[in-house]
Parts: C-alpha cells; structure tokens; sequence
C-alpha cells in the first residue's frame, strides 16, 4: 500500500509586478499556473523543463520558501498552507531542500560542524553538544567526508565536497522528503556521478523521499521512478520514468527528448527543432501554451486549453498528458504543420512567434 | 599524433605551455598540449573545471592575461607562429581570421552600444566599411544566423534580446569576417537543450557554407559526438587521449576517458549504475609528479609514479597512459590503493 507523502492540489504561484504611478501591481508572473501533482513515500519524482518553466517555483512553493497564491500543499496529511509559523518551523525538519550552487548555500564564516549543528539546535535534535558532535560525525562519514575536516570552512571543500556538505545539513534533522533543486548540475561529471551514487544509496539505506528538480534528462533518467514535465507554468506530462523516455506523448516532450545531444556518434538523432524561444510568463498564450512552439497546432490548441489525462489506453496508466492531438498523432491521424526537421527553416520562421 | 595525410592542418599547436605566477608558485595551467586542427574540421576538446581547455584556447588568441604567461612551445596559424607575432598582427587576427565565441553572451556583449554598433566595428576595423555599408553587412549577418526581421534587430540593445538570440549575435559577430577558424568556448552551456539544438545545428550550417574549421571546447560528451570530427580529451592541463570521435566513443582507451564515458547519465539509454571516478581533481600546487590521473585511477602502479608520453596505439587512439605501452607489467597491482 502506497502512502502519499506530498499531494499538491490546484497550486498556483503568482508574482507581482510593480510599476505605474503608485508602485501599485501592474500585472503578474504566472510561474505556476494550476498545478496538481503527488509523491509517494520512498519515491523520486523528478521535476523537468527548461528555464522559467516554474520547476523551482514549484518546489519552493511546496516548503513554502514563497507564500503560494492559491492551491493546498498536503504533507504526511497535513495542510501547510494554513499551517502558523511556528508548526511551519517544526514540520520544515521533515522536508529539507539541497540548492544548485552548494558555495552560495552555506555560510562561508562557519565551520562545517557549526552549520551541521545550527540545524540540529533549531531543530531540537540531540539532547547535549556531546550528542550532536556525534551525530555531525556520523553524518561526515555518511555523506562521504571524513571526520577531522568537520572543522574547516566551506572554502577548503572542492565543489562536490561542498555538496556533500549540503546533503548532510538536509539529512542533519531526519528529513522524510528532500527536495534537490538542481543538486548536481553545478558538478562535473565524474564527481556528478558519485553524489547521484551517494544520493541513491542514502535513499536505500533511510527510506527518503526525493522531489528531484533538474534540467539534464540523464540525470532524471537516471535518478526518478517518475517525471513530471513542465512548459510555461503547466504540467504537459507525467508519468512513470521508463514510460515517459521510451513513449513520450506530448510533442514538447519529445522535442525534448530529441534535442538533447547523444553521446555517441553513431546514433544520429532525428532531431525536432522547436520555433523560436519560450513565451513570457506574465502574458501567457491562450488556449495550449505550447501552441506558440509546436509543430502540430491548430485552431483548437489556440483557443481550448488541454488537460493533463490518461489519453492512450494501452500505455502505462500513470502516464498522462495535456495534449488535445496526442492520440492523433501517435496514429499517424494529425500531421504537422510544418516541417520540424530543418533548423535554418525553423528559424526563418520564427518572425510571427517572436512578434506575437 | 597522427594527422590526416592529404589535409591541410590550419592551426598546429606544438607543446604548447601557459602558466599563471601566483607569488613564486608557478601554475601549469596548460603543460605541453599538441594538436592539429584540419582544414574544415572541427576538433572538440573536453575535459571538466580545471583541466586546461578554455585556457589553451585563449592561449591561441593570446589573450592570456598576468599573471598567466605563454612559456613555451608554438602556435603555428598559416605558416605563422602566433606566439611570436606582434600585438598588431594579432589584433588583424583576431576577430578576422580566428574569431571566437564565448558561453555568456550577455558578458561578451556591450549593453550600451546597439547590435548593429557592435556588428558594425568588426566590419570597420578589419575591412574599413563606413557606417551605412556596415549597417547594411551587420543585417545580412543577423539574417544569415536566422534572427527573424534583421532591420528591426540591428537597432535593438541586447537586454532586448532572449539568450538565444543573444547567441546568434555573437555568432553573427564571429562570422562577420569570414574567419577560417572558429573558437567555440562552452557555446551552448548556458542554454536550454532545445535552443542548444538550434545554434549547434546553426555553427554546423555556416561552417559548411564557409568552409571553417572550429575548435569546440566543451564538458558535454554529447555535444562532442555530435560535432565534432577528432577529439582531445584534456585532464589537468594535458591531453590524456586524442582521437578521430568514432574511435574515442567506441574504443576509449585512457582510464580517464573510460571513467568519464561512465560515469555520463544517459538520456537514451537504461543503466544500471553510474561508475564514478574516485576523488577530486588534483588542487594545481598539488600535481602528482608523474601521471596526473595516476590517484584517481584504478590501474595505477609503480611506473605511473612517472610522468608517461602521449603515444600512438595501434587501434588510432594517441594515448598518454603506460597501459599502452612495452614498458607496462600487467602483474603489478596498484600502489595508490594501499
């Protein structure tokens, strides 16, 4: 029986933008637009899309870094958008977040111990000083650290040290859901490697939770039992990971998909080039965000928005997408409007896009 | 290294050194690189922070700053050496004939001059073109990187541009004068995938159409499959493996090269488990004396304690590991374990 550890409702996430005579709010960045999405205890769902897609908005939104506009945030069965300050503070020792540059996240006049031990004094963990020295040991050795560098500064940490450091402060205060805002983009490959490694590992051996937010689809591919794709504040699609690569359903998805450079010569990816650039978040498109950019767009996509659902019913039932001609085009039924294999042409024609 | 024998080479670097002078510490930034780049051809040169990629390429430009110093070796452009020219030539050089393209193109653009000003200098220093000729080169340019309405652009601010299209400005700015090669330092990292897509596909175009070769450098291993035709793989300011891209994807031979193909999370295939390479990269006050990689590897033995050459293997890889040589004893375990 699985348990819903994080169900998000309805979210929405607007900022406003202020300017005219009285500094009054002149309109708003609709950076999470009506999002409904939950995460299962002892699962990763990754987080996917490019810039400004409200990847980030999404997960600060969930901690409540930023006050949501609207939606409910239901965590272990409690409602933390109405929770008060102080039972804000308590639960936050339950979900923990891992930012992208792990130098600008840690205070670089205290020592790694001080910082470990600032969470667990906030937190009320460990009886004495003696207690928590321990456990700060512990936690070096666990995240791969030894235990003598507990008393240097951040500086003297190579950047994939320094990430260690901020998996540590989040398993610091027994968190049950880490949220990894880009954890591992900032890091080169080889050491990439061993914090993925050391992230899977820790999720084996103490049952944790990822919200698993990132740009780079190797890394999710790698990492996520599910995925959730955003564009432009919406989900388009969700599903389970194996699902999702191998039968991506909405064609922002597979652009995507095809976009990214394979690392080996041989394969030759049949590339689908998108138009232009992602629209702004204070004025929408109507109807389909996505139609600005996509190849297979109609009338119906500029005036109707789709919902995310269950479109083929032979694919995995996790597997949803917010695309009216999903099924269409998958039958070979709607074919695109253009060509989407040539990127000169993409680009010539790009006028109107960038017009609108 | 073995070069193609009919191709021309248009840049021939020959053991190539910059360091930097920090207090009485000499840094080795760049120790002894060797590379050809044939005409037309593009060569990628990978490797991750710090191991010397972006500063061989600013060393070709010699835009090498102090306290970092070109030391030794030669930089043989057309029958020239770029290490010995003076300022003047090089800046007739720069821009003209080898341009380059760097990752942040808000950085490298001037917010207070206009497209069409910053396209417009390129055109009046190395060609002497007045302003309403220049105007009228700086539009064909944008045109021809597929920045939609040209006329319209040319008299925007780059603020008013997305990243993108910042992009293709400066590779409109590249291009402006033709050059026969190309630098392209990280030229798609600070982009989405799908705009990364388009400007790829865009360099790969003119470079067809002009007929320039381009030096890649870059940490995507993907990126590098893609466009490029001969790969150096560079670690702590050598190259540790250098081969046509087939070879290097197919047959890694260096256990650095090994280590970084897996440890790469792939998008386009089910792994089991990422391998990664133990340890850091070595601080640069901090390097091994003989074979850098020697600590992180998992072959390492006695004779890695020395500093190996980088030597032609039958299979068409150039290798700097002692694996691939006589001198290699199999039985031996590794020292650096213990």
């Amino acid at each position: 029986m699985t348990n819903k550890l994080l169900d998000v409702n309805g979210l929405k996430q607007y900022f406003p933008i202020k300017g005219g005579f009285f500094g009054r709010t002149v309109n708003h960045v609709k950076a999470v637009d009506d999002i409904s999405f939950h995460i299962n205890e002892g699962e990763t769902v990754a987080i996917v899309g490019e810039s400004g897609c409200g990847k980030s908005t999404t997960g600060r939104a969930v901690l409540r870094l930023d006050e949501p506009t609207e939606g409910s945030v239901i965590f272990d069965g409690q409602e933390i958008t109405a929770l008060s300050k102080s039972e804000l503070r308590n639960i936050r020792s339950e979900m923990q977040i891992i930012f992208q540059d792990p130098y600008a996240s840690l205070n670089p006049r205290q020592t790694v111990k001080t910082i470990l031990m600032e969470a667990m004094e906030i937190q009320k963990i460990g009886k004495s000083k003696k207690e928590r020295t321990e456990r700060v040991i512990e936690l070096m050795e666990t995240v791969g650290l030894q235990r003598h560098q507990m008393n240097r500064y951040p500086h003297e940490f190579s950047g994939g040290q320094r990430q260690r450091i901020g998996i540590a402060r989040a398993l610091s205060v027994d968190p049950k859901l880490i949220i990894a805002d880009e954890a591992v983009s900032a890091l080169d490959v080889s050491i990439q490697a061993q914090v993925l490694n050391l992230m899977k590992k820790l999720q084996r051996e103490m049952k944790l939770t990822y919200m698993f937010i990132s740009h780079d689809l190797g890394v999710v591919r790698h990492i996520s039992d599910r995925i959730i794709v955003m564009y432009l504040g919406k989900i388009v699609e969700m599903g389970d990971t194996k699902s999702i690569f191998e039968k991506p359903q909405h064609p922002y998805t597979k652009a995507l998909l095809s976009a990214i450079p394979v690392p080996d010569p041989k394969k030759k990816s049949n590339r689908i080039f998108l138009r232009g650039d992602v629209p702004s978040p204070i004025d929408p498109p109507t109807g389909c965000r996505f139609h600005t950019r996509c190849p297979f767009a109609t009338d119906l996509c500029r005036t109707t928005e789709p919902t995310l659902e269950r479109k083929d019913k032979e694919i995995d039932e996790n597997h949803e997408v917010a695309c009216h001609y999903a099924l269409d085009i998958e039958r070979g039924i709607h074919k695109a409007q253009y060509e989407m294999h040539n990127a000169r042409e993409v680009l010539d024609d790009e006028d109107e896009v960038i017009e609108a | 290294m073995k070069t193609e024998i009919n191709q021309e080479n248009i840049l021939e670097i020959n053991d190539l050194r910059t360091s930097f002078f920090v207090g009485k510490n000499e840094v080795k930034a760049v120790d002894g690189v060797t590379f050809q780049v044939p005409k037309g051809k593009t060569l990628g040169i990978v490797g991750e922070s710090g191991s010397g990629k972006s500063i061989t390429s600013l060393s070709i430009l010699r835009l090498i700053d102090e306290p970092g110093k070109i030391v030794g070796g030669s930089i043989n452009f057309k029958g020239e050496d770029l290490t010995k020219v003076s300022m003047s030539r090089m800046r007739q050089i720069r821009g003209n004939e080898i341009s380059m393209i760097f990752q942040e193109p808000m950085t490298s653009l001037n917010p207070v001059y206009t497209i069409g000003q910053q396209l417009r200098e390129a055109f009046k220093i190395h060609q002497g073109l007045g302003k309403k000729e220049g105007t009228k080169r700086a539009i064909e340019m944008l045109e021809l990187v597929g920045i939609p309405s040209p006329d319209k652009r040319v008299n925007q601010y780059p603020f008013e541009l997305s990243g993108g299209m910042r992009q293709r400005v400066m590779i409109a700015m590249a291009l402006a004068c033709k050059p026969e090669l190309l630098i392209a330092d990280e030229p798609t990292t600070a982009l989405d995938v799908t705009i990364q897509a388009q400007i790829l596909e865009l360099i790969k175009e003119l470079q067809e159409e002009i007929g320039m070769s381009v030096i890649m450098i870059t940490h995507d291993l993907g990126v590098v499959a893609e466009t490029c035709d001969y790969v150096a793989v560079m670690y702590a300011g050598n190259i540790v493996e250098y081969a046509d891209v087939e070879t290097l994807f197919e047959d890694p031979k260096h256990p650095y090269t090994v280590g970084l193909l897996n440890s790469l999370p792939r998008h386009d295939i089910e792994q089991d488990e990422l391998i990664p390479i133990k340890g850091n990269v070595p601080a640069p006050d901090e390097m091994p004396t003989g074979c850098r990689f020697a600590p992180r590897c998992p072959h390492a033995s006695e004779i890695c304690k020395t500093h190996p050459e980088l030597t032609e293997t039958k299979d068409g890889n150039d290798v700097r590991c002692w694996i691939y040589t006589p001198d290699w004893d199999k039985e031996e375990v590794s020292v650096y374990d213990k």
